[in-house]
């Protein structure tokens, strides 16, 4: 079994579930699990790795670490993996690994899977199994170079605790600056504390049945009621017609999402959407039209008016949570 | 004989056919609600060359010719047939393409073939349609100016031109019935114009529908199609001879259009644990539907060749614009009974489709008004 | 302000995915093909940089069999001025985005050009790494999710607004660079009706892989495709009204799927 190498991703002072979720499956496929972590004062986060299985954590920490570059992040990333010499990298497919994968990919001068949703070992080789056409079809996919990487997408593995060794090892690297050609002016978060969409748990969307921009506040409440783990989606039409950002739309030319519960509220199902959610665990549809196509893939269905559903469910929901 | 389509009018249905589904598609439903004229929609498809695409290149059009007018005709039917209708927007202006001066090709026809303008024809009147010689409209010559008097009804564009051609009497004392009209171009703005748009049609509600007074109308000489009077009653023939194919291609895209959501909704629907496309009844209905479609459609790329290569041929022209209007109006029927209830409501398409598709057998000449022109030739 | 923009004709976004009998592709039949989504974004910003210059020329460039030249037509026909078509069936038939990065760096190589627009991804195979592969070829820096662009007066660098998790991030780059054009940068135009007239007196170069000298192996390879496992309609929650239907199903996810 070759060794693993995985980059654990630090957002908002913690280290991204998506990260330790790969962390659980390279315990699970066995042979050595390395993790490197990069960032600023990231330090004191690496000893959580080791609680998923990572048996030796690499720190890259250090100011020039504190917004993410992906120039400045694939040369150390590089220079750890030209260290510990992996047979195979995994990430995890959020939207900083979507950019910082295949640029890392390609500095190591091999080519890498995306997205993946499932893995398995066949000798030293992984085979992935990966989404095409937004999840209309799936491929088997097996990498020719060394090493192989992956990005694995959130919410495919489950988080296992079983300790790794554990040891902690700071790195030093020489960042060649005349490389690093974008500067970073300026990040801008919103402040809502919410998951994004292709991470969270439960996803509450809105699409054109919402009739307006104003009633997404219903879903969001919702949402709240369930918990951190729980965000607002929307379909292509509600964000098309201006309602929602863009960064809110799954479907093909949206998210991909697979969350374990799935709440499609006033949206049809155009094949677009259907194939961006279809892999969801469990989904619920609410429409009043009952010959709308998202009931042809819902586990639970409600055929009524959105508007008189989600606020009384939003009730009993609180009152299950207690 | 070449069955196939050059890359420019594949290219022309594609962008046609987008062009319909995203901007028609989110306000077809309303517009047919509110009886509203859609102006934005007009003024961007004018931008991109679709409003007036079949005007020569060297009077301001695509140059696309007829036959590409009515492949645009068909995408944009295929979506809604009231708001397709804004390729109408050259309407009367075919009449000054085929029969005006060069000075009149010029003013008017880059005008509504980049979206200075919208025209009119105004032909019909409330006791004159399918026998258009029978028009009472007057036009005395007073002067440098023609003094119009009058009423005309139905016309399309009537509250939305800023101008219309105006099918007149000039010469009630010429012993031919045929040869006491002329068409005189009036602006919508002149003094004495009352226009007033006629609520409560059964379907194609996002296109405009107006009664027209004229009262004392003032225009001057040179407003005169064409340089001499009396050729009004040929004039608007042959203005018909061009917008009933395009009126048989509005035919081909609406059915298709009833089709491909009737295709859609019997995979989804279910019925006795099985989709009703599985059932032999539904897929006679959807074969019967492309049989007549394609049967159509072929007359129309016939009529529409014919019409660019100058070779008019009326009777053909009858029979493509009967076929196509009967094929609307049986596909639109095929289309409700297949969504079953559900046709029969707004929110689908289809019950549009169906109240839409009547007008097909009735404007640019009845149906019965063809069976006659077809018959009359048969027996002669 | 040149640029150079990489397209990849796909599948439209409606399409039904088939895949063939050999397991190994889709059923390529019937499909209607069209120009990449995030690539027409591409298109649109090239031309629209393009028009704020008031000079420059926009390229085109795409990899695929002879079907491609409807997409790149497509593209001329919105306003682009000239194409490359690497047209190689075979080669394209197995190049994943490594080969797909190598052959459009050796067709860009000698373009002139101030930004590479790619799309974020193509919506076929979804990967989204030839934008960093042809980034690390061509030695130039790349931003991807881009949904918002200035470029400086003197063409030396830009100010980008790229999506992040949560947010965007402001970043400035020295030109010449690759972004990848992310929904929200533009609106695509259509392609107007003069354009489609003009799109086929625009030059096109028709190149082979071997024309520009690029031999490279994939260096991933797609054993097998399959569909996903068809999803069963599951059962609809009944009630008096509105507000029973909502507390069953309240109910339905405790107990049944336990989510709550």
């Amino acid at each position: 079994m070759p060794g693993i190498l995985i980059y654990a991703e630090v957002q908002k002072g913690e280290i991204k579930k998506g990260s330790f979720e790969v962390t659980s499956k390279a315990k699970e496929l066995g042979g050595e699990v390395s993790a490197c972590i990069i960032g600023s004062g990231v330090e004191a986060l690496a000893p959580e790795l080791a609680k998923y299985g990572a048996d030796k954590i690499y720190v890259v920490d250090g100011p020039e670490f504190e917004k993410y570059e992906p120039e400045a992040y694939v040369q150390a990333f590089a220079q750890v993996a030209e260290k510990v010499k992996p047979g195979i990298i995994f990430t995890s497919a959020t939207a900083q690994g979507k950019d910082f994968t295949p640029a890392l990919a390609a500095r190591l001068k091999v080519g890498s899977i995306s997205d993946c949703v499932d893995l398995s070992m066949s000798g030293d080789k992984a085979v992935a199994k990966r989404p095409m056409y937004a999840g209309k079809a799936y491929a088997m996919v097996e990498a020719v170079g060394n090493p192989q990487v992956f990005s694995i997408r959130p919410n495919s593995f489950p988080v296992n605790e079983s300790a790794g060794a554990g040891a902690i090892e700071k790195v030093t690297v020489n960042l060649d600056s005349s490389k690093i050609k974008t500067m970073v002016k300026s990040v801008e978060i919103a402040a809502s504390e919410e998951p994004d969409q292709t991470e969270a748990e439960i996803i509450v969307s809105g699409g054109r049945g919402m009739k307006g921009p104003e009633n997404f506040k219903m879903l969001e409440d919702l949402a709240h009621t369930f918990g951190p783990t729980a965000t607002t989606g929307a379909s292509r039409a509600a964000v098309d017609a201006g309602w929602r950002d863009h960064a809110y739309q799954v479907g093909q030319t949206g998210k991909t999402v697979s969350p374990n519960l799935y709440i499609a509220c006033g949206i049809s199902g155009a094949i677009q959407h259907l194939a961006g959610m279809g892999t969801s665990k469990v989904i619920v549809a609410i429409n009043k039209d009952p010959e709308a196509p998202i009931f042809t893939k819902a586990d639970f269905g409600v055929v009524d008016d959105l508007f008189k559903v989600v606020p009384p469910l939003t009730e009993e929901v609180k009152k299950i949570k207690g | 004989m070449d069955f196939e389509l050059t890359d420019e009018q594949k290219m022309l249905i594609e962008t046609a056919g987008d062009f319909a589904k995203n901007e028609f598609t989110p306000v077809a439903q309303d517009l047919d609600r509110e009886e509203k004229y859609p102006m934005e929609i007009w003024k961007k498809a004018s931008e991109l060359g679709l409003i007036g695409a079949w005007i020569p290149e060297e009077y301001g059009g695509a140059g696309v010719g007829f036959f590409g007018n009515a492949l645009i005709t068909e995408q944009f039917s295929k979506v809604d047939l009231g708001i397709s209708l804004i390729i109408a927007g050259t309407f009367g202006c075919e009449s000054i393409y085929w029969g005006g001066t060069e000075e009149q090709k010029k003013k008017y026809l880059p005008l509504v073939a980049q979206g200075g303008a919208i025209s009119a024809g105004a032909f019909t009147e409330p006791d004159a349609g399918t026998d258009v010689a029978g028009v009472r409209t007057r036009a005395v010559k007073d002067g440098d100016d023609y003094v119009i008097n009058g009423n005309k009804m139905f016309i399309t564009n009537g509250d939305v031109c800023d101008f219309m051609v105006t099918l007149c009497v000039t010469n009630p004392e010429n012993e031919k019935r045929y040869k006491r009209q002329s068409l005189i171009i009036v602006e919508s703005d002149r003094k004495g114009v009352t226009i007033t748009k006629i609520h409560g049609k059964m379907g194609i509600r996002a296109s405009d529908t107006a009664e027209i007074s004229f009262e004392d109308v003032r225009v001057p000489r040179e407003n005169l199609v064409g340089t001499s009077e009396g050729q009004g009653f040929y004039q608007a023939m042959q203005f018909f001879d061009t917008t009933r194919i395009m009126v048989a291609a509005q035919g081909v895209g609406l059915a298709q259009g009833a089709l491909d959501k009737s295709i859609d909704y019997v995979k989804e629907r279910k019925a006795f644990g099985a989709p009703i496309a599985t059932f032999q009844i539904t897929q006679q209905k959807l074969a019967e539907m492309a049989i007549r479609i394609e049967a159509t459609r072929n007359l129309v790329y016939k009529s529409a060749c014919y019409l660019d290569q100058g070779k008019v041929d009326p009777i053909l022209n009858a029979i493509t614009k009967y076929y196509a209007g009967e094929t609307a109006v049986f596909c639109a029927n095929y289309a409700v009974e297949l969504h079953g209830g559900y046709g029969y409501i707004d929110e689908y398409d289809v019950q549009r489709f169906y109240r839409d598709a009547k007008i097909l057998q009735i404007y640019e000449g009845t149906k019965e008004a063809e069976v006659l022109t077809i018959a009359r030739r048969l027996l002669t | 302000m040149n640029t150079v923009v990489c397209m990849k004709q796909v599948p439209d976004t409606e399409t039904l995915i088939k895949i063939n009998a050999e397991g190994t592709g889709i059923v390529t039949e019937g499909v209607k093909w069209v120009m990449g989504p995030y690539d027409e974004y591409g298109v649109e910003e090239a031309l629209q940089q393009k028009e704020k210059f008031k000079a420059g020329k926009v390229t085109i460039v795409s990899l695929g069999p002879d079907r491609a030249i409807e997409a790149i037509r497509t593209g001329l026909a919105m306003g682009a001025d000239t194409a490359v078509h690497i047209n190689d069936a075979a080669f394209y038939e197995k190049a994943d985005p490594y080969a797909t990065a190598s052959a459009l760096a050796a067709a860009i190589k000698d373009l002139e050009y101030d930004v590479i627009f790619c799309g974020k991804q193509a919506i076929d195979d979804d990967s989204g790494q030839v934008p960093a592969i042809l980034g690390e070829l061509l030695g130039l820096p790349v931003i991807t999710q881009v949904i918002k662009l200035e470029v400086a007066d003197d063409k030396s660098k830009a100010t980008v607004t790229r999506e992040v998790e949560g947010g965007h991030a402001i970043i400035d780059v020295p030109l010449p660079a690759i972004l990848t054009a992310q929904k929200g940068l533009n609106e695509p135009r259509y392609a107007s009706l003069p354009g489609i007239m003009k799109a086929k007196k625009k030059p096109v170069d028709v190149k082979t892989v071997a024309d520009l000298g690029v031999s490279v192996e994939p260096m991933t390879v797609i054993k097998e495709m399959s569909l996903p496992p068809a999803r069963q309609a599951g059962k609809i929650i009944e009630g008096e009204d509105a507000a029973e239907k909502a507390k069953a199903l309240a109910k339905a996810l405790h107990e049944e799927a336990k989510l709550i």
